[in-house]
């Protein structure tokens, strides 16, 4: 088996381990960190390389055969997330270490980090529903240590909350598996694809929305998304951006894959068209109503899943390379979002609008890192948003889903609003109240501004650099996209030996 | 079994919707309980081990019986961490129950603001946003 499928779990994996018994020695396991996170970059980019015709990369742990074995499966979809997951991972982890708030310096962070890295890449490389199962509790389990890591009493509280919905997510998931086994008789993603469509259409579409729903608790979709804006804006800056980059994305690829390759029908899916135009309104609501920079960059997770539901539910070529670009674009831009954030919560000690203004004057760079993502969030040419929606939206006219493509369109005007919101408070203008501790970043605060600012400011340019190479790269979306809508050459590379 | 899932995922479910952490971790735990007896009624009828060499049959089907050990593992580890957790917000709130969103304290907090200025009379209950204990 090619040994780039396994690397992406096995060394951040492994470095963990290594990390758990360096607790005397924060700087080795900073660098242990960061090289790990480094290798897995490596591995994921020489991956999306082998993958990126549309070829379909198997591996079979341990040389047991599917269905039974542990089956590894990397196609252009997996590869393209694993490759932004891993850039992000490492982007987030340097800033983590420069971040004073994060209690980076503390034993356990790196290891759990690590784990939840390694997790994230689990999900998106497995072949099998119940592998899938456990990559979501390694994922879910280092992040429920990571949101409560503080210790206060508001991240117990809003923690609880989050652990408490996800363990009823994962609880329904494994009934959901229970059923499926119990129905067909495999877990394996490839062998169920065959053999679901020999049972009951009945039966298949109850386990489908089954699925549905425990796939949309963990990508918050409208209306399981109440835990999102309650628990996110709590943890530390980093671990904020990470989570709301990557947790909710791994909700959405299993959303995708197992619509694409277990339960959807061919055409549109007016279900996931419904839900996808509620979850953007909802978020960009949501969103409109806070007054606190994390609360809003919260809600509007949730909008922008609504994109993504959107592209899945129109079921078209054009769809799904728009909803594979999105996601890209919305990972790159949502984490730079949340470090801005987290950089202007540590300059002044507080993510509340009112509280803050004038921040133009004192610290330019950081509106400057702000202004561009925000505005590609919002969908501004010629920013990533724009492509992503615009492409979004012409797959949505050619299939007549005139309302969806209305709320759509909608949604990004209030979300511009939104984004000018923040702006206007933070940056603009002068504090209500004055701000517990004033005066922005410098080199005399504690911790590394420097290492907080260069990922930041390193996710921005990558941002840029992906309109730059938006061509090639929704043609790689196509590709993936191509390989979601006909699902055979999956199947067929997973099941003939 | 079928009966024994049944309750199990009823009474979780019923402790899953109290306001005591307690409650909700062992409502948890048994929900949990009650999804690893699926995954291990999904395998079919009982039968004898199924190792190689052994002759005769009819056997159990062994898949499930390893998803349903990883399940349990996991939900082992997992509530582990929920009854710290649970245990770290008691020292710290003094308090098992659940607190209300914050959102509903907002709009609890404006509705009786709102009252207050109308009907000074009003019970003013409605400020704190909670329920009365039971």
């Amino acid at each position: 088996m090619n040994p780039l499928l396994i690397l992406p779990i096995a060394v951040p994996l492994g470095t963990a381990a290594v990390t758990l018994g360096l607790v005397k020695w924060p700087v080795v396991r900073r660098t242990l960190g960061t090289l790990a996170l480094g290798t897995t970059i490596v591995a994921c980019l020489l991956l999306l390389g082998e993958v990126s015709d549309g070829t379909v990369l198997v591996g079979h742990v341990g040389g047991v055969r599917a269905p039974i074995g542990i089956t590894l499966v990397a196609d252009t979809f997996s590869a393209i997330l694993l490759a932004i997951s891993s850039i992000m991972l490492l982007a987030v982890f340097i800033y983590a270490v420069g971040s004073p708030k994060t209690d980076e310096s503390r034993a356990f962070f790196h290891s759990v980090y690590l784990i939840l890295a390694a997790g994230v890449s689990a999900s998106f490389l497995t072949g099998d529903l119940f592998n899938l199962f456990v990559s979501f509790e390694v994922t879910l389990t280092a992040s429920y240590v990571l949101i409560t890591f503080g210790g206060s009493k508001l991240q117990i509280r809003h923690g609880m909350t989050y652990v408490v919905i996800s363990l009823l997510a994962s609880t329904l998931f494994i009934t959901a598996v229970g059923l499926v086994y119990a129905a067909t008789g495999t877990v394996n993603m490839a062998d169920l694809a065959s053999k679901l469509t020999d049972i009951d259409p009945g039966l298949r579409s109850a386990l489908g929305v089954l699925f549905l729903v425990v796939f949309g608790i963990k990508a918050a979709i409208f209306p399981l998304f109440f835990w999102l804006p309650d628990s996110y804006p709590v943890a530390a800056s980093p671990v904020t951006a990470i989570f709301a980059g990557l947790l909710t994305k791994v909700g959405v690829y299993a959303i995708i894959r197992s619509h694409t390759l277990l339960f959807g029908e061919a055409g549109p899916s007016s279900l996931l068209l419904v839900v996808a135009g509620l979850t953007m309104l909802t978020g960009v609501l949501g969103a409109i109503t806070q007054d606190d920079v994390k609360r809003i960059l919260s809600f509007h997770i949730i909008s922008q899943i609504g994109y993504m539901i959107f592209g899945l539910g129109l079921y078209t070529l054009a769809g799904l390379a728009a909803t594979v670009f999105y996601i890209v674009h919305h990972i790159i831009v949502k984490t730079t979002l949340f470090l801005v954030g987290g950089l202007i919560e540590e300059g002044t000690g507080t993510a509340a609008l009112r509280r803050l203004g004038g921040l133009l004057h004192t610290s330019p760079l950081l509106a400057a890192l702000f202004l561009l993502p925000a505005l590609s969030l919002a969908g501004i040419p010629p920013l990533s948003g724009f492509v992503a929606k615009l492409a979004l939206i012409e797959a949505g006219f050619s299939i007549g889903a005139y309302i969806t493509v209305g709320v759509a369109i909608l949604v990004s005007a209030l979300t511009l609003f939104s984004m000018t919101k923040i702006w206007s408070g933070v940056f603009w203008g002068r504090a209500d109240e004055p701000p517990p501790n004033p005066g922005a970043l410098d080199a005399s605060s504690p911790g590394s501004p420097r290492l907080m600012l260069w990922p930041t400011g390193f996710l921005v340019l990558l941002s840029i650099a992906f309109v730059v190479a938006a061509a090639p790269l929704y043609a790689l979306g196509e590709v993936a996209a191509a390989n979601l809508i006909d699902p055979s050459s999956y199947i067929a590379a997973v099941t003939v030996p | 079994m079928v009966l024994a899932v049944a309750v199990l995922y009823g009474t979780g479910a019923y402790l899953l919707l109290q306001r005591n952490l307690s409650r909700i971790v062992i409502g948890l735990a048994l929900l949990g309980h009650g999804a690893n007896l699926l995954l291990l009624m999904a395998g079919g009828r009982a039968g004898d081990a199924p190792l190689v060499g052994e002759n005769g049959g009819p056997f159990a089907d062994p898949l499930p019986q390893a998803l349903a050990l990883t399940a349990i593992v996991i939900t082992f580890g997992v509530s582990a961490f929920l009854l710290a957790l649970a245990y770290r917000s008691w020292t710290l709130a003094r308090s098992d129950e659940v607190e209300d969103d914050i959102e509903d304290r907002r709009i609890a907090a404006m509705i009786a603001a709102r009252r207050a200025g109308s009907e000074f009379d009003d019970d003013t209950g409605a400020a704190t946003g909670e329920e009365p204990p039971q």
